[in-house]
């Protein structure tokens, strides 16, 4: 594996204003909160056992809480590297509106809060794997491999498929083959998600000294791999139909979405030159946000409308 | 100019703690009515 050192800036010092709510909103990656907070709430509802809508709201939060407190210690470790990027270069600690210490207290005030809130109320399965996600995404993936492996967001990547398994375990308090379906999903899709991001950001990474696979293997490489994960992310994609608790609807967007996903996989794979090259890979990036919600969502309009099987 | 500096510090300092209170009081409410869900109609079921 190659070992990029950082070649980050040194931040510029915090200014004295103080963060506004909004920095320490923004400090939370709502947007990935929102994605976390929806999959879990799926993995919720496609459990065999309900929830109180109370409790389950609750679980939800707590869930959210969690995911904010792994972004908040995120942007507190990676500020250097933040800094560097256009990316993230606005975020609340390069531009100086929050201290790193800031971050730091209140990520770990959030995300202690947030397990303990999860353990006491629903049950301690849940606040586990919250906790097992809070410290692999922070410690494992944002400390460990991010900065030293092209292979970080495919190990990391699990992380993030935590939600939905944590979302069945509040509801069911136990782990079940569904759950574990729902993860898989999510961390077959992750690498060439996120890929196709760094194919059209690789100088972003680069001048950070992020080893994302772009910049250590070369583009044509992380071509090859977005069309193999794709190939390996579309058959599991359809897999909850075979399973059962995916219906004919599932069954017939999970196909029709996979095959647009890796036809887009393959034109990144033909188009290797020039703004095409990029604009094919943001569109592979945007689809696949839209192929994961779809996926998700559709489980849950079935569920609701009663047209699967029970989980 | 530091006059401006000082009220929007301030400013955003109340702001910070008015987030803080209202976080704490959610979190109380939340403990409350998790307690009475949790308990049912055994909440009233002690001897007076």
């Amino acid at each position: 594996m190659a070992d990029i050192g950082v070649q980050a800036s040194p931040l510029r010092p915090a200014q004295t204003m103080g963060g506004s709510i909004g920095d320490f909103i923004a400090l939370m990656k709502p947007r990935v909160m929102s994605l976390v907070v929806f999959t879990a709430l799926v993995g919720m509802v496609l459990a065999p056992d309900q929830l109180h809508p109370v409790l389950a709201v609750i679980a939800l939060v707590c869930i959210a809480v969690g995911a904010g407190a792994s972004g908040a210690l995120n942007m507190w470790y990676d500020a250097d590297i933040d800094a560097c990027m256009q990316r993230t270069a606005s975020r609340p600690i390069p531009r100086g509106h929050v201290t790193p210490d800031e971050a730091l207290t209140f990520g770990m005030i959030l995300a202690i809060g947030s397990v303990l809130t999860l353990g006491l109320i629903i049950n301690w399965l849940a606040g586990a794997l919250l906790a097992g996600t809070i410290v692999f995404y922070v410690l494992v993936y944002t400390m460990w491999l991010k900065r030293r492996t092209p292979q970080n967001i495919v190990i990391g990547g699990a992380a993030g498929a935590f939600p939905p398994m944590i979302g069945w375990a509040a509801a069911t308090g136990s782990i079940s083959i569904e759950s574990i379906v729902l993860f898989l999903i999510i961390f077959m899709w992750t690498p060439p998600h996120f890929w196709a991001l760094a194919l059209y950001r690789a100088r972003d990474y680069e001048r950070a000294g992020v080893p994302m696979l772009p910049v250590v293997a070369g583009a044509d490489e992380t071509r090859k791999q977005i069309v193999i994960y794709s190939a390996l992310l579309v058959p599991l994609g359809i897999w909850p139909a075979f399973m059962g608790f995916g219906g004919p609807l599932y069954a017939l967007f999970s196909i029709m979405l996979g095959a647009i996903f890796l036809a887009l996989a393959i034109n990144v794979h033909a188009i290797r030159e020039g703004r095409e090259a990029d604009k094919a890979a943001k569109q592979l990036f945007g689809f696949s946000i839209l192929y994961l919600f779809g996926l998700f969502a559709t489980l849950l309009l079935e569920r609701s409308m009663g047209l699967a099987a029970g989980g | 100019m530091v006059h401006n500096e000082q009220q929007e510090r301030d400013r955003r300092r109340r702001a910070r703690s008015i987030a803080i209170a209202l976080a704490l009081v959610a979190l109380v409410v939340m403990f409350y009515v998790a307690t009475i869900v949790r308990l049912g109609g055994n909440v009233f079921n002690r001897p007076i």
